[in-house]
């Protein structure tokens, strides 16, 4: 209040006409300054962007192994072939020769065609990305909200008996294996183990023969135990995140204000301390959000989920260069928007930063 | 702001409390759509079952992903396995010896000079959109194979010898060569409808996958096909050897053993593959089942224990820096000597292998070799020291053998990271041959590839699986296969390059009375042990397992024990018979499981959800 008590007796003597910009001033300059930010950081992603590009050609060409040799090893192939192979696929040029043709191609949306699958690696990933999305889409909705529900609570009753057990239940779940969870409720689940039926399909994203809305109702239901297994070994993250970013604001004064006002606990805790609380969370969420596009190797293999995570798996033993770089740019790339999404979201939930 | 619009009863509460509401609200709508569902949706299947009452589906559970469905692409076993299922090749191997049999051929037969092959064709096979298959659509298959450099992709090395190739008449194949060559009756290339594939503009990239049914004459037909999920197939009722038993076959992925184990065990699928082979542990735990069968047959691979010989090239330029003291022979002879064979068929395998001594199989009774008695290499630790003292590798002091340039010996082992059984038998050796005095270092990598091309290596852990006609697997050892500079990369296994290997390995390929070729390949095995560059340790068998409740017969091959899946030839799909029992149970409970799992899936949520509401308002009360 003082603060701006002074400058406004100090523009007193330039007149009224300065008062305008006085007024608007600030928020004149806020959004200009947002704008910078904003511009700022969309430059630093296109970098970001160019740098994956460049490092994904010259990253995976440090793996041992000739993607020739490897396709056509244990069978019976003439020099002739070995040296098709090598001209189909442009391994016979000069390196820098291989990397200006991938840049322009990459640059007009081609990423190549696979070497092991001989289709283009752009069909590759869009056949197998809805998929991923589903799974990890479906996971990272619902163990965000368990997360941020049971944290929130979590630390609200800190050190209570419900505490310590989510805390601590979150935390052995976090710890397990992914895959061990997986198949344990594969062979409980879906198999079926003295009174519990095998009620769950033990693997893949459908039974093949059903269309319309029994094929919807049939991928819902591949879907239920690979999601439970995200779900469970994930929602420990957001829920810790969480917890201890909202036991931090706890103490703050603005929280006593707010009860002295005569707010039910409930709504302190909704109202006021969660919202603050809730940066590093959102800066998690979109963490989780990039790295849903990855899949998850380890569960899509146990659930035999036909995801981009097995693709990128195969795609690297050849290693299948062309696949491998096009998985990595998407992979890279969803990191690199969710993080400058996050970013741009920052100032608009904490003006404080982007100043 | 006024306190009491916060508190609570007016507006701002409501809003508030809307999220919570919401998830209950939506769990509980979720919950009474899936239980409305679950009537309506119930009718529609059965009605399905019913119509599908009694059709019998036999369900492969299978890991490795397809490569390409086109023939001209195909390299792996799950794709050429499906390949054999939808088109008929020239000749087949018969079940019971593996001798070649007709296929779309009914008879071939050599010109006196050798250089000529005359095939006469079946007139009764017939592609599945009835179009007869003739003697010009197995030219062109082959003429499209010597001219088009993507067509040549996966079996071009088939039509490397081949002169010319016509078609007479349309029960006349002719297939004039360069050179002589015996295995003109295992030549394993899918032939193809012309009238279908003449369409296709670029054969390297064109993977036969778009359109359904897929015009084929073998014993199966592909009706639908999404990569990584499925290969679904129905048998060909006019197929010339009479149409397959079952009403449906699909290839189901199955990307972990351990859940394709669980899968058979409940009966979601009737086959697991032993491709790669069952563990010891799946194994076993399958046996207790008495409605499934585990099939430990007899395997086509050889596992064996590799020297490098000195590596060198074709232009006589030598490279790698295999040790000096293998390219002795009894220091070769002597190591194999103190490799307790016994121990890792009972140890290491767990008794899913058969001892190993020459280098074909057993299973390929024609070929396979034994060693004369005199010959044999057997376990005895104390002749392999006596071997190792007469070739001037003795002890130092240290009890440690030295090498010529007066170090310790230390063999390089290279063992791949992802086989556990290298790993294991590398344990082995360090105790054997550090009994000898001799160290080892294993080495265990990713990818051996590289090390391996480039001859830097000891030893090696190596293995291939045999065709009924041996030829490739007896190829890889000749010098011709050398690379052509230390630059290049040969077909060579391991560098072995011997005059008399060489010789024997001509005349096999030139010999066309099977009898006399049979003998020269096994004078060619009994050369390559007496090198010692070549130590079979073992032969493992294929484990696989599949349901008694479900298939009641199938063939093997060998028939009298063999295996199941990746066979030569067609013959387990095709004449699997299915169980006349109790199968339809299975399906019913199969569909009712979809709803009662997706209603429990959602009485889960929706009791989340209430479970939650509740606490809250509990938290709310309490406080107020």
């Amino acid at each position: 209040m003082t603060a701006e008590a002074t400058p406004s007796l100090v523009d007193k003597t330039d007149g009224p006409a300065e008062a305008g910009p006085s007024v608007r001033g600030p928020r004149a300059r806020t959004t200009t300054a947002y704008l910078r930010y904003v511009a700022g950081k969309l430059g630093g992603a296109a970098v970001s962007l160019l740098a994956v590009l460049v490092t994904s050609f010259f990253l995976f060409r440090l793996i041992p192994g000739d993607p020739v040799k490897f396709m056509t090893g244990g069978r019976q192939v003439s020099a002739e072939q070995l040296a098709s192979y090598r001209r189909e696929f442009g391994l016979d040029l000069p390196l820098w020769q291989q990397f200006t043709g991938y840049c322009g191609k990459a640059l007009t949306g081609d990423l190549g065609t696979s070497y092991q699958f001989r289709t283009p690696v752009i069909d590759k990933i869009t056949e197998a990305l809805p998929n991923t999305l589903l799974l990890t889409g479906t996971a990272f909705v619902l163990y965000t909200a368990l997360g941020i529900v049971i944290g929130t609570r979590s630390a609200w009753r800190n050190g209570g008996a419900g505490d310590r057990l989510n805390t601590g239940l979150a935390l052995t779940l976090y710890s397990i294996p992914s895959f061990w969870l997986g198949l344990l409720l594969i062979i409980v689940f879906s198999v079926g183990m003295g009174p519990i039926p095998g009620l769950f399909p033990t693997g893949g994203m459908e039974s093949g023969n059903e269309e319309g809305f029994a094929y919807v109702l049939d991928v819902a239901h591949h879907l239920i135990l690979p999601v439970i297994t995200l779900v469970a070994v994930e929602y420990g993250q957001t829920l810790l995140v969480t917890r201890s970013a909202l036991l931090d604001e706890m103490g703050s004064d603005y929280l006593t204000t707010a009860r002295a006002k005569g707010l039910r606990d409930d709504l302190v805790r909704r109202r006021h301390a969660v919202p603050n609380a809730m940066l590093p969370t959102v800066t998690l969420i979109f963490i989780n959000l990039g790295r849903t596009v990855a899949g998850v190797i380890l569960v899509e293999t146990v659930f035999s989920w036909p995801g981009l995570g097995g693709l990128f798996y195969q795609a690297l033993s050849v290693p299948d260069l062309p696949l491998v770089q096009g998985l990595f740019f998407i992979f890279a790339a969803a990191v690199i928007v969710m993080n400058t999404l996050a970013d741009l979201i920052y100032p608009l939930l904490d003006p404080r930063v982007g100043r | 702001m006024d306190t009491q619009d916060l508190d609570g009863r007016g507006h701002p509460r409501r809003a508030a409390r809307t999220p919570l509401r919401l998830l209950a609200a939506a769990g509980a709508a979720a919950l009474t759509v899936t239980a409305g569902l679950a009537t309506p949706l119930n009718p529609a299947p059965q009605q399905a079952r019913a119509e599908e009452e009694g059709k019998k589906v036999l369900t492969v559970a299978v890991a490795q992903s397809v490569d390409s469905l086109s023939p001209f692409l195909a390299t792996r076993l799950v794709s050429t396995s499906i390949h054999r299922l939808m088109y008929e090749y020239l000749t087949n191997y018969d079940p019971k010896d593996n001798h070649a049999i007709p296929g779309l051929a009914t008879k071939w037969e050599p010109s006196a000079d050798k250089l000529t092959w005359t095939y006469t064709i079946r007139s009764n096979s017939k592609w599945s959109d009835g179009k007869g298959a003739t003697a010009e659509d197995a030219a062109w298959t082959f003429n499209k194979m010597m001219t088009d450099e993507g067509a040549a992709t996966a079996n071009g090395s088939f039509v490397a010898n081949f002169r010319k190739v016509t078609a007479p008449s349309p029960t006349k194949l002719v297939i004039e060569l360069k050179k002589p060559q015996a295995t003109m009756a295992a030549l394993d290339v899918p032939i193809v409808p012309k009238h279908v594939w003449e369409n296709v503009d670029d054969f390297s990239k064109f993977n036969n996958d778009k359109t359904f049914p897929i015009v084929g004459n073998g014993p199966f037909v592909v009706t639908g096909y999404k990569a990584d999920s499925f290969v679904r197939l129905k048998p060909n009722k006019s197929f010339w050897r009479g149409a397959p038993k079952f009403d449906e076959l699909v290839f189901r992925y199955y990307k972990d053993q351990d859940a394709a184990v669980a899968a058979l065990r409940k009966g979601e699928v009737s086959f697991v593959a032993g491709q790669p082979a069952l563990t010891p542990a799946q194994a076993a735990s399958l046996k207790g089942d008495k409605n499934i069968k585990v099939n430990d047959a007899p395997g086509r691979r050889f596992y064996a224990l590799a020297t490098n010989p000195g590596a060198r090239a074709k232009n006589g330029d030598k490279f790698g820096d295999g040790h000096e003291s293998l390219l002795n022979q009894k220091v070769r002879q002597a190591l194999f000597m103190a490799v307790d064979r016994k121990t890792i068929i009972d140890k290491v395998f767990q008794g899913h292998a058969v001892e190993g001594e020459g280098y074909i199989p057993p299973r390929f009774s024609t070929y396979a070799w034994k060693p004369t008695d005199g010959q044999k290499l057997s376990y005895e630790p104390e002749k392999a020291a006596e071997l190792l003292d007469q070739a001037g590798y003795k002890k130092n002091g240290d009890g440690k053998r030295v090498g010529k340039d007066g170090k310790p010996i230390n063999y390089r082992v290279l063992c791949h990271a992802t086989d556990p059984q290298d790993k294991a038998v590398g344990k082995y050796l360090e105790e054997w041959w550090g009994a000898l005095g001799i160290g080892v270092t294993l080495n265990c990598l990713d990818n051996v590839t590289d090390p391996w091309l480039a001859g830097e290596y000891d030893l090696a852990f190596d293995g291939w699986s045999v065709n009924p006609d041996p030829d490739f697997v007896l190829s890889i050892h000749t010098c011709a296969a050398l690379p052509a500079t230390p630059k290049d990369t040969g077909a060579t296994d391991n560098f072995i390059c011997d005059k008399k290997y060489d010789d024997l390995y001509d005349k096999q390929l030139a010999e066309y009375d099977p009898a006399k070729r049979a003998d020269l390949v096994k004078q060619l095995e009994s050369r390559l042990y007496d090198t010692g560059y070549m130590n079979v340790m073992a032969y493992p068998n294929a484990v696989e397992a599949y349901r008694t409740d479900q298939i009641k017969s199938i063939t093997t091959m060998p028939e009298a024990a063999g295996n199941i899946y990746g066979q030569d030839g067609y013959w387990s799909w095709w004449s699997a018979t299915p169980a006349a029992a109790d199968e339809a149970s299975d399906d019913e409970s199969s569909s009712t499981g979809v709803v009662i799992g997706i209603v429990a899936g959602v009485v889960v949520l929706a009791g989340a959800g209430v479970f939650f509401t509740m606490r809250r308002r509990a938290t709310a009360e309490d406080r107020e």
